[in-house]
């Protein structure tokens, strides 16, 4: 009924003008954690590394043996904890950040190829990508990582290896449909200029949905990081990680609950926030997708 | 007393944007056996007419004034159940677009049969024959085993046909049709509208047949109703309404009509668009579009007025 | 039909051979195997040895068809660590694996899809709110960390249930809850917009055009029509979860295949880690397979299933 595309337009204008609660929650948790990131050195009150082994285990200031200068208690190597959640943030959004780029530019790259030159080469990239998606990402994560020795980098290098795959399915789908629509038989006579034409077009378009799986992608890769360091297979210490400081506090279950609690804490705020804005970037700036 | 008399219906869309007055103080009855269009472009307000009529509009759309009556019931004063058991089985629909109107996952033969056991009792084996009966009474070849295919099995016509045999099913005393031709062939068209007449006159059934080709309504209509921005501005019998029609509106719209004597001009279209049915005030909505408009129109909503016997009109200004 | 499971077949089948490329590949990564095999003190001669032992010398693409012809066969090789064939050691823990994720999937199910599909039919209620609430709670949470949680509140501090180890119907309760809870969000979230599409769509008010009852309405047709592609859904789901195994696995000393893994990378015991890579994934195909044969079986309209007349 018309009575609905009569509406919809100035709804949605209307929507834009009063301010999300999900988009400003997102935006300023993720504004306060990049903050906090790039501020790491500045804000920390200790050294992360500093082992303070008289003041181990101090639970957060609320508690009972808890220390002023250490807010949120300290570890069983008497390091303090804020200063570790600080400075491991720097390492999730930092790895999260940088794996994503590097997908995103391995995917969208393969899309392109895929969409644009069709055919036998369009079904292989398809298959690879199903391999992909066959093998569980933590296991193919894991052997890589082994493989290639736990580092920061060989973390960044697989997980953007790994996870690719979204990004060129949107990409390709971008294309195949401009594609449809503009090229006619006969203008694939064009050649070289259909190239150009194709990228013109389709990049605009796919950017809008490029960026909202990178958002989404960033939550992803930083629970994903996280899990890798869990297991031990991440960054190396003394750098710490959210997921390090995790599997440190395996130990502590039954003694000092902050230990595991905080950590998680700091990863799933953070990926709510990621989580709340790419929803939000996705319902304003593309309703139809389907990620 | 009418089959059907809808006095004064108002139905408002509260949308975050405005309030939309999708319809606007509409009026017709209709007579038992009688088949009545309600004719007007895209956006007018003829579909959700209907719907409010059903009891079927969408939120946030919602029925705010008016009386639907059913002979001598209200339906807006019914219940959620009294108004269950009117719908299919006293006034029936059939819906524009067959195909995405019929569930796919389904064969026909079981909807036309879920229909029917909405309302009687009988059994599923009772219910089926039934189904089958009313595939045949719409003429589908071999109905027994067509029942027992799903919708996408079917061409349009046919699927147009098994949505009027499940309207039919529970054997309604009016049937509400939303352009059930527009979606088909022209030759479908043909077919389906000659079935539609057939069963109207077998069954002796009322008809409200929503359209915006006038075509249509001069060959199946007894009368018809012309609709504009959520109002009725003219109804009369088909003959009538043709040979002499009174409101700007209507003589537009049958001026835009190719005909034969006019062979070889310009086609004529109504200049302006309709206007946007949140920023209606009061006053007669075709005024921006109206070649006789006067200061009048513009403050006074005109209403509907006798100009012959059985022929009203929503003008005071365009003499017969 | 025929032609349609060939097809799918043939497909699956060449995802397979990609994964053993894949899987191949990962110990020639860094170019020489030798160097995750043997400790960096070793000497050249040992080097040596070993290269001739494991045919590391031969071409590439031998090698490939060695390990190809042999995995067919379900030989991977003896594991280093435990000196029994690597297959052996996967179906011994498999099971274990096996009955965490379905536990964990049968859980997110009964939890999620009711949640799901109620949060469709009273929208913009408390109850839908609590939903979306949820889902985005449990689409943040990371498992590992739900699990520690669950063992803090339920095995140390309650005590209701154990905290490792499977022992027993209640050693199941607490890593089959994490488990589950990493999929519970997904699946409400594609029950509900699954429902809320459907209920939109025009043969839901064909349906109520024709007097049908409310609930009937609901529960026969609707339903039908959501429940469709929420089979693949599931499909997908058990693939993923097999993945989320082997964290939570490694967490409540779960004797599954999962960590069966994590111990056999840090042992550098490769022929296991193939192993294993290769079974999982052949495993995740193969529900695929059978998830897009069954969905194809349910939807009327897939043409290649039904004849059309």
């Amino acid at each position: 009924m018309s009575v609905v595309a009569h509406t919809a337009a100035p709804a949605l204008a209307r929507r834009r003008r009063r301010v999300s609660f999900r988009a400003a929650f997102g935006l300023s948790v993720l504004l306060l954690m990049g903050g906090s990131a790039i501020l790491a050195p500045q804000l920390a009150p200790w050294d992360p590394a500093k082992q303070m082994l008289l003041k181990r285990l101090r639970p957060p200031v609320w508690q009972e043996r808890g220390l002023s200068q250490h807010p949120l208690g300290t570890d069983h190597l008497g390091r303090d904890i804020l200063s570790r959640l600080l400075y491991g943030g720097r390492i999730s959004l930092g790895v999260g950040l940088t794996a994503v780029t590097l997908s995103a530019l391995i995917g969208v790259s393969l899309g392109l190829t895929a969409g644009f030159f069709g055919g036998r080469l369009d079904a292989l990239i398809m298959r690879v990508v199903d391999v992909f998606l066959a093998i569980p990402y933590i296991l193919l994560a894991m052997g890589v990582v082994f493989a290639l020795g736990p580092s920061l980098g060989n973390v960044i290098l697989v997980m953007g290896a790994t996870r690719w795959v979204q990004f060129a399915r949107i990409v390709r789908a971008e294309v195949l449909s401009i594609r449809e629509r503009e090229f006619v038989a006969g203008a694939r006579a064009r050649g070289n200029r259909s190239l150009r034409l194709l990228l013109h077009h389709v990049l605009p378009n796919a950017l809008t949905p490029i960026i909202v799986v990178a958002t989404l992608e960033l939550a992803f890769m930083i629970i994903y990081e996280s899990a890798l360091s869990f297991l031990g297979l991440g960054v190396q210490p003394p750098t710490p990680t959210w997921g390090w400081m995790l599997a440190d506090g395996r130990n502590y279950v039954a003694s000092a609950w902050w230990l595991a609690t905080l950590p998680g804490l700091a990863i799933m705020l953070t990926v709510l926030a990621v989580n709340l804005l790419g929803d939000w970037l996705r319902d304003t700036l593309d309703p139809r997708l389907t990620v | 007393m009418a089959l059907l008399s809808v006095e004064d219906l108002r139905t408002h869309f509260h949308t975050s944007a405005g309030v939309v007055r999708a319809v606007d103080g509409v009026s017709f009855a209709i007579e038992r056996g009688e088949v009545l269009g309600l004719v007007g472009e895209s956006g007018c307000g003829k579909s959700v007419t209907s719907l409010s009529i059903m009891r079927l509009v969408p939120p946030p759309g919602r029925v705010t004034a008016g009386r639907i009556r059913l002979e001598d019931e209200d339906l807006l004063d019914k219940d959620a159940e009294a108004m269950r058991r009117v719908r299919g089985a006293r006034i029936a629909m059939v819906f524009q677009e067959p195909m995405t109107s019929l569930n796919p996952v389904f064969t026909i033969g079981d909807q036309i049969a879920a229909a029917v056991l909405a309302h009687e009792g009988g059994g599923r084996r009772a219910a089926w024959e039934r189904a089958v009966e009313m595939l045949d009474r719409v003429q589908v070849p071999s109905p027994r085993e067509r029942a027992r295919d799903y919708p996408h099995q079917l061409s349009g016509g046919l699927r147009q046909r098994a949505m009027i045999a499940l309207a039919l099913a529970p054997g309604p005393q009016l049937l509400i049709a939303d352009e059930p031709t527009t979606a088909l062939d022209v030759t479908i068209q043909a077919q389906i509208l000659d079935l539609l007449r057939r069963l109207q006159a077998e069954r002796g059934m009322a008809v409200l047949l929503i359209t915006h080709d006038l075509g249509v309504v001069a060959e199946v209509c007894h009368r018809v109703a012309i609709i504009y921005a959520g109002r009725i501005v003219e109804t009369g019998s088909v003959a009538s309404i043709f040979a002499s029609p009174v409101h700007p509106y209507t003589r537009g719209l049958l001026r835009c009509l190719p005909h034969p004597s006019r062979f070889g001009q310009p086609l004529s279209s109504i200049e302006g668009a309709p206007p946007d049915l949140r920023a209606v005030d009061g006053g007669c909505r075709f005024a921006p579009r109206c070649p006789h408009a006067i200061e009048a129109c513009r403050r006074e909503e005109p209403a509907l007025a006798k100009r012959k016997p059985g022929h009203f009109v929503a003008c005071p200004v365009v003499p017969a | 039909m025929v032609g349609y499971v060939a097809r799918r077949l043939l497909q699956s089948l060449g995802v397979l051979l990609g994964v053993s490329v894949i899987v191949f590949g990962l110990l020639h990564l860094t170019g020489d195997p030798t160097r995750l095999l043997l400790p960096l003190e070793a000497r050249e001669e040992d080097v040596r040895q070993m290269r001739a032992l494991l045919g590391l010398d031969d071409p590439l693409w031998v090698q490939y068809a060695r390990f190809l012809t042999r995995a067919v066969r379900g030989d991977f090789g003896l594991s280093f660590k435990h000196q029994v064939p690597a297959l052996t050691l996967i179906f011994q823990t498999l099971p274990a694996t096996l009955q965490l994720t379905g536990a964990g999937l049968c859980f997110a199910l009964v939890v999620a899809v009711p949640a799901g599909i109620l949060a469709a039919l009273k929208r913009n209620s408390i109850l839908d709110a609590a939903c979306s609430v949820g889902v985005l709670l449990g689409q943040a949470m990371p498992v590992y960390w739900l699990g520690l949680l669950l063992i803090m509140v339920f095995a140390v501090g309650l005590g209701w249930f154990p905290a490792a180890g499977r022992d027993g119907w209640s050693s199941l309760v607490l890593p089959a809850t994490a488990l589950g809870a990493f999929s519970m969000a997904r699946i409400a979230r594609m029950a509900r917009s699954g429902m809320l599409e459907v209920l939109a769509q025009d043969y839901v008010r064909t349906a109520r055009a024709a007097g049908i009852r409310a609930f009937v309405v609901t529960y026969k047709y609707a339903l039908k029509n959501a429940a469709i592609p929420l089979v693949t859904i599931v499909g997908l789901e058990f693939g993923i979860l097999l993945g989320g195994a082997v964290i939570t696995e490694t967490i409540f000393a779960w004797p599954g295949v999962g960590r069966l893994a994590v111990d056999a990378i840090f042992s550098r015991d490769y022929p296991l880690v193939q192993a294993i890579v290769a079974v999982l994934a052949t495993l995740f195909v193969v529900i695929n397979l059978v998830v897009d044969l069954v969905y194809t079986w349910l939807d009327p309209r897939i043409v290649y299933v039904r004849s059309v007349r």
